[in-house]
């Protein structure tokens, strides 16, 4: 849903980062407002994973140069855990295993502290128990992940669905997905896009890192940008995408030369 | 080379004053103190020269003034030590006995008898005396630990002992608690399992001052026994713990040993068992938590005295500030013990780039049918798992209060319900002195969860 007088949520200009020596964004632009459904596709290698990772925070990662503004505030100098308190969330490729941290505290806590940022009250652990179990229809998750240990022995599927659950409770005002629909089956794919697709609102911006087009079938984007050597290349409609998906990605490679020969 | 290190001639001029100190002989224990304070004249005391101590200092213990305390000169007055029992039982430990439907509870003071005016419930019995003589040490032979220095302390200086046995078939909660001064606390403690008999044993050692506990516990296990001992184990920085906690196993008997020690300047903990003809299975678990300039130092030795016995070891340490963990696991496999199937793994979290880790296997395979794997971990927080719950707006303190403590949970997790109630996380962060600021506000929500489930 395009407005164009929606507000901006996240302002990208110019941004550029590296992990230890090497270059991996090259000078990315984006603009993201509410409503706005944003798809960044490109091959592997091409910096979109790594554009999540500097938009979240990840210590590994360097910004050498350029600008991240959200809802009018410096992005890059809070620290992960205030980026997600105050409302940037990214899903991730790889959820991160971590034996013995009960899922159900991990959530509580998670939900605690974004809550406490916006002047909510904190949820005592049944109240908690209520809002998951109701959020847990949103990603059709088997209530028994609760109590496990965060993502421990999860099926590919189950984690991308706990990560979709954690957006559910946190309720960002950006949601970063990053190939969210990787190393899922078609059933577990439509299940995870009809949540993303229910999180999205009038206010919320959603960028979903993909290689692939299958994802959005699923969910339509407003906005397909296509990233090669650290850089948005070229930005479309959702035609972009099919496009993508009949040619491939050498006509990227092409165009790419040519930008480097001029 | 530049650290302070215990010279034996200090430690001996510790122990013969020590020696010089300690009331005469005594007790049902007399004759063994007897040959204890003669073999520790004797002896010579553990140095860093000794592969067994290469890496854990004794310094602490030469500085340690012991007084062999009011508990062990009372225990040769008869009166002197009723009237302690009556006093501390009564304000401490309400009913001495009894803490649940079946549970016996007893407070072990190093001096006086535990059981005077307890009740035995059904299927315990005190060791008579010519059984005394029959059984004492037998298992501290069998594990070839009778003439360890720290043995031969605990024979030197104890006066009572408990001795009971477990009657074939039954089963029995035992609960022990102790709690150290700035004293010499030696605890003895010798429990017979008859064939079949299930033992939980919840063990509380814990210290208030500037003391040494020294602890010799010896268990026979008959065929099918059961026994389930949970030790927890938390000291403070200016107390020592040395412990020998000997078991030994007749054939399809099951062993679950979790010992969980933090905050002593130094302890040294010596689980060792012996399979007598195979065919028992072994579960250790070990959790030790070092911070400050704390020592904690597990040797564990198992043996398999014949075929297809089991053993499953999982050691875990927590190491900050300048603190020191030791790790060193033997499994000896000797021709007999074919189809043994052994498994040892050590875990450890190295929270600063002061604190020290030494962790190694020993294992030792004679038999050529056998499955014996081991590994050894030691890795700090991970960076990835740190991110993660900092992406979720968890703050880093925080964050890795919650990774300290899973990593801990695995082991404590394992502790039988009585000795886990003793042993909470935060129990054994304050017992190790860290920083408790950040753990305290997930500890909270924590206590939350427990609070509102109970």
């Amino acid at each position: 849903m395009i407005r164009p007088d929606a507000d901006v949520l996240l302002e990208i200009s110019g941004l550029h980062a590296r992990v230890e020596d090497k270059v991996i964004l090259n000078g990315v632009d984006l603009t993201l407002r509410a409503g706005e459904i944003h798809a960044v596709m490109g091959r592997n290698g091409s910096g979109k994973s790594t554009l999540s990772k500097v938009l979240a925070g990840h210590p590994a990662y360097t910004v050498t140069a350029g600008t991240v503004t959200y809802r009018g505030q410096n992005l890059l100098e809070l620290s992960p855990e205030e980026r997600a308190r105050v409302g940037v969330f990214l899903g991730f490729q790889y959820p991160v295993e971590i034996p013995g941290v009960s899922n159900l505290e991990f959530l509580r806590v998670a939900t605690n502290a974004r809550r406490v940022q916006l002047g909510q009250e904190e949820l005592d652990t049944f109240a908690f128990e209520d809002l998951v179990h109701e959020r847990l229809k949103v990603v059709q998750m088997d209530p028994a992940f609760l109590d496990r240990s965060v993502n421990e022995g999860f099926s590919g599927g189950e984690k991308k669905r706990n990560e979709i659950l954690q957006m559910a409770l946190l309720e960002p005002l950006v949601a970063i997905l990053d190939e969210t629909d990787s190393g899922l089956d078609i059933d577990a794919l439509r299940i995870v896009a009809a949540g993303v697709s229910q999180l999205a609102t009038a206010d919320t911006t959603t960028l979903l890192i993909t290689h692939y087009q299958r994802l959005l079938e699923a969910i339509t984007p407003d906005f397909v940008h296509v990233m090669a050597a650290g850089r948005i290349l070229r930005t479309g409609g959702r035609e972009l995408a099919l496009e993508l998906e009949e040619r491939g990605y050498d006509w990227v490679d092409q165009e790419l030369a040519a930008l480097e020969l001029g | 080379m530049g650290m302070s290190t215990v010279s034996a001639k200090s430690l001996a001029s510790w122990t013969s004053d020590l020696l010089a100190r300690l009331p005469a002989p005594s007790g049902p224990l007399a004759a063994v103190q007897g040959r204890g304070r003669g073999a520790l004249a004797a002896l010579q005391g553990p140095s860093r020269r000794q592969e067994a101590w290469r890496f854990t200092d004794l310094a602490l213990l030469v500085g340690l003034n012991l007084n062999p305390s009011a508990a062990l000169s009372s225990g040769s007055a008869a009166d002197g030590f009723a009237a302690d029992g009556a006093g501390t039982d009564g304000a401490a430990l309400p009913g001495t006995s009894q803490s649940g439907p079946d549970t016996l509870r007893l407070k072990l003071d190093g001096g006086s008898d535990p059981l005077a005016g307890v009740v035995l419930p059904a299927g315990v019995s005190p060791l008579s005396e010519s059984e005394l003589v029959l059984a004492l040490g037998h298992t501290l032979a069998a594990t070839g630990c009778e003439q360890h220095w720290p043995v031969e302390l605990n024979h030197a200086s104890a006066s009572q002992l408990l001795a009971l046995r477990i009657a074939s078939r039954s089963q029995v909660s035992l609960e022990l608690v102790s709690d150290a001064a700035a004293e010499l606390r030696p605890l003895r403690v010798l429990l017979i399992l008859e064939e079949k008999a299930q033992l939980q044993l919840c063990q509380r050692l814990t210290a208030t001052g500037a003391g040494l506990t020294s602890l010799v516990l010896e268990a026979h296990l008959g065929r099918g026994a059961r026994l389930e001992h949970g030790l927890v184990a938390l000291g403070q920085p200016d107390a020592a713990l040395l412990a020998h906690l000997a078991l030994e196993q007749e054939p399809e008997s099951h062993v679950s040993l979790v010992a969980v020690s933090a905050g002593w300047g130094v302890s040294r903990l010596e689980p060792r068992i012996v399979q007598v003809d195979g065919s028992a299975t072994t579960t250790l678990r070990g959790l030790q938590v070092v911070a400050g300039d704390q020592i904690a130092d597990t040797h564990s030795h198992m043996a398999f005295g014949g075929p297809e016995g089991q053993l499953d070891q999982l050691h875990k340490a927590v190491a900050d500030g300048r603190g020191r963990s030791v790790f060193n696991g033997a499994v000896r496999v000797p021709r007999a013990a074919q189809r043994t199937n052994a498994a040892q793994l050590s875990r450890s979290l190295l929270l600063s780039d002061r604190a020290r880790i030494d962790t190694k296997p020993e294992l030792e395979i004679v038999a050529d049918d056998v499955r014996c794997a081991h590994g050894a971990t030691v890795s700090c927080l991970q960076l990835d798992e740190l991110f993660y719950l900092q992406s979720r707006g968890i703050a880093a303190d925080q964050a890795s209060a919650l990774l300290k403590r899973a990593f801990c949970e695995e082991v404590l997790r394992e502790l039988p319900a009585a000795a886990r109630r003793w042993c909470s996380f935060e129990s054994l962060l304050a017992a190790h002195g860290a920083d408790a600021g950040p753990a305290t506000a997930v500890e909270s929500g924590r206590d939350d969860l427990e609070g509102e489930g109970a």
